[in-house]
């Protein structure tokens, strides 16, 4: 099963290595991993999906919340939450017009970022479903290149505790 | 007033209250030994190699409950001690591990005697630093103690740049110390804490197993009153030595893979187990679905994922074993369960762990270890080895005391002993520390014997030499058809290849001469090959107050029993009548 974790850390070197070293030494699955800084330069926010059984979930929350670095962790996965994902596709354009594939993107509510002779790029966003339904359906015209950004996740007001 | 960052360093740790620090010069340390060169308050151990100055830190901190400090240089100084750090990590010993680091300007460059610290040892510390800043040393010390000692503990590095001990500024030590991101739970849950003991009353056959936790958290006296109330069989893991008199009649020893039978037949059916830090390690649990099938569990430990890691649990309380402890107390009666007693006394009586030593026959390893424990009344610190030793050591010394037993439990670190024993002795210089070794073992740090003769350090180093590899080849003979492959400490060339152990007088002459070498380190060395000589021979060694080897001839082929294989149920017992 695919959890989303959000994990607020403090913004210090060495605190990603952490993180990332934590699931390979451990063998935890990370799925997707993105990281910025908050309004606080003093934090980071960490939205990591992991797949893995209850156990397996409950251990990769717990060794998270172990390491002296991480302030709080949350598990967004069965609370109502937003969420979404950023990705740019370049597609070819050997054998196709242009427009057939800005019709496609259009009704993805995606748009052209990068237009060449010989390669189109649609930049595109929304749900990490939404993305992968975009790529399979350009997939026979030629994917030339694929930038995700991993899902970011924030939980929706009413369940915004403390 | 500006002090340099090496200063600053010591400063620090004398505030941390460090009275001594096993340490091991190079290059980028030389400033942080130039301070120490002048320092009253802390005593500088040189030991003969990295990986020994941190199990020395690592025997400190487990007979004294202090932070054991270990320092070293950069590159192979550094990576000399990540066994050691490893084997705190495993048995959560508290520790500061101080490595320098080549110039800030440098790191990334591949400089010489540059590694890469912090990522070689963040899967084997609790929490690990490099220092960038010149002030943030003394908040980074602080917090590094702090971390190493509260919680459950483990190892704390601090990798420092050269130009940082170099740099100025000025000292300022930190009050207390602000993690947001730690904050151990030490209270249990006054909830779960009532709800478990109800629970406790109401079983028929429970047992409480106790670990290490108790140790490090110093509550064997707590959890000695504990017992005496409940009235519950307790068994304890090879890490929870000592925190129960042996005497006790509600002990039963220790469980799994080498534990006896009525350690594993009470876990196997009781209808409840109270673990009190202890973390259902593999060696214990046996195979997993055949653990304790029908036990409810209740699990009291500082470390949230313990809880649920590998065995199942019905009653978490997370906290400090010496917090919770007098809680359950308050909070428990006698157990109604005299039936219950009487079958683990049963069990006891009708399938006792033994072995048979004739007079005039080879020395049974067990006999020695049951004779030191005899002739000290087990008033000793005892390290061991790893391997048959460490076996024989924890099923055949009586442990009276906690932090009696120093031993490398979670990675089993062979070399572990020696210069764990002489850290231990340098917290306790009066105190009797003897380490169980192997034949294989002992040389893995043996170098260790220049430190204690040059400090002292009367550690007698008991070698139980069968002339093998031991632990491995009883493996060898039970699993793979006698295939030494590997194991005989004796073979050379001229040995056939096939050989599947050849007695006594046939083989080659033992390398090295166990005695010649203490005698070559000046300190003195005696070889026991009869069963007469024994006693008399320890009754003389042991009390002498000098360091000593010991050298035990053993019988060649005995083998560590009961024994559980690695795999099966822990009541699926071989070597048993
Ligand atoms: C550093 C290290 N290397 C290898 C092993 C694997 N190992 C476990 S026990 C053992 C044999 C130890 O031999 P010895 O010290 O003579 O002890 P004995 O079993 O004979 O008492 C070995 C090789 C280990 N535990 N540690
Ligand atoms: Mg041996």
């Amino acid at each position: 099963m695919l959890s989303t974790i959000s994990v607020l850390v403090e913004n210090k070197f060495g605190v990603l290595a952490k993180v990332a070293g934590l699931f390979s030494s451990r063998g935890y699955n990370i799925k997707s991993l993105t990281v910025g800084e908050t309004e606080d330069p003093n934090f980071s926010r960490m939205t990591i999906v992991t797949h893995g059984d209850e156990k397996i979930i409950e251990q990769v929350k717990k060794q998270l919340n172990k390491l002296i670095d991480t302030i709080k962790v949350s598990d967004l996965t069965h609370i109502d939450h937003v969420e979404t994902e950023l990705a740019f596709v370049r597609i070819n354009l050997k054998g196709h017009s242009r427009s057939e594939i800005l019709d496609l993107s259009h009704v993805f509510e995606g748009r052209a970022v990068d237009v060449g002779p010989r390669s189109l790029c649609v930049e595109i966003k929304g749900k990490p479903s939404k993305i992968n339904a975009f790529i399979e359906l350009v997939k026979p015209y030629g994917i030339i290149d694929v930038t995700r950004t991993g899902k970011i996740a924030i939980p929706r007001e009413m369940n915004i505790s403390d | 007033m500006e002090l340099t960052g090496a200063q600053i360093l010591v400063e620090s740790l004398k505030k941390e209250g460090v009275d001594t620090i096993f340490g091991y010069p190079g290059g980028v340390v030389i400033p942080i030994f130039d301070v120490l060169f002048d320092e009253k308050d802390i005593k500088v151990i040189l030991p003969r190699h990295e990986q020994g100055a941190a199990h020395m830190a690592d025997g400190y901190a487990r007979a004294s409950g202090k932070v054991g400090v270990c320092l070293a240089t950069s590159g192979p100084g550094a990576t000399n001690t990540v066994t050691g750090i490893a084997t705190a990590n495993m048995d959560s010993i508290p520790m500061v591990i101080i490595t320098g680091q080549v110039a800030s300007s440098m790191i990334g460059n591949d400089a010489f005697q540059e590694v890469d610290m912090v990522g070689i040892t963040r899967p084997i510390t609790k929490h690990n630093f490099l220092v960038k800043d010149i002030n943030e040393l003394s908040k980074t010390v602080k917090e590094a103690f702090h971390i190493a000692n509260t919680g459950r503990k483990g190892p704390v590095l601090i990798d420092i740049p050269v130009d940082i001990s170099k740099g100025k500024t000025e000292f300022k030590y930190p009050e207390k110390v602000e993690l947001r991101g730690y904050n151990p739970n030490y209270e249990g849950h006054p909830g779960q804490i009532k709800k478990a003991m109800k629970m406790l009353s109401n079983a028929k056959r429970p047992v409480i197993m106790a670990g290490g936790g108790i140790i490090s958290s110093d509550a064997a006296d707590d959890f000695r009153k504990f017992v005496d109330k409940c009235k519950v069989p307790v068994t304890t893991t090879l890490l929870g030595l000592g925190s129960i008199d042996p005497d006790n009649p509600l002990w039963l020893g220790m469980p799994g893979m080498h534990g006896t039978y009525q350690a594993n037949y009470a876990l196997t059916e009781c209808d409840l187990i109270l673990s009190v830090g202890a973390r259902f390690d593999d060696r214990v649990t046996g195979k997993l679905d055949a653990f304790a099938p029908i036990a409810k569990v209740i699990h009291v430990d500082i470390d949230p994922t313990s809880i649920s890691k590998s065995v199942g649990v019905d009653i978490p309380i997370v906290g400090d074993a010496k917090t919770i402890i007098p809680e359950l107390t308050k909070n428990v009666k006698e157990c109604k369960i005299d039936d219950w007693r009487s079958l683990c006394k049963k069990w006891e009586e009708e399938h006792p762990s033994k072995y048979i030593q004739s007079p005039d026959g080879d020395i049974k390893p067990q006999f020695v270890i049951e004779k030191i424990s005899e002739l000290t009344k087990g008033d000793c610190i005892v390290s061991t080895e790893v391997g048959q030793n460490q076996m024989w050591a924890a099923q055949y010394f009586r442990y009276k005391n906690p932090r009696s037993l120093l031993t490398s439990g979670g990675l089993g670190t062979m070399g572990y002993g020696y210069p764990a024993a002489l850290g231990a002795q340098v917290a306790f210089p009066d105190k009797i520390v003897v380490d169980i070794a192997g034949d294989g073992s002992i040389q893995m740090n043996i170098q260790e014997l220049a430190t204690a003769a040059l400090y002292n350090l009367p550690v007698k180093i008991i070698i139980l030499n069968n002339g093998y590899l031991g632990m491995v080849r009883q493996w060898q003979e039970l699993f793979f058809d006698r295939r030494y492959s590997s194991t005989c400490l004796l073979k050379d060339d001229e040995c056939p290849p096939e050989c599947k152990g050849v007695q006594g007088s046939e083989c080659h002459k033992y390398i090295p001469d166990f005695v010649a070498l203490a005698k070559a380190y000046g300190i003195s060395g005696v070889r026991v090959t009869e069963v007469g000589q024994v006693e008399s021979v320890l009754k003389e060694e042991l009390f002498n107050g000098k360091p000593s080897v010991i050298e035990f001839v053993i019988s060649r082929e005995e083998n560590v029993f009961p024994m559980v294989p690695a795999g099966k149920a822990i009541n699926e017992i071989m070597g048993m009548a």
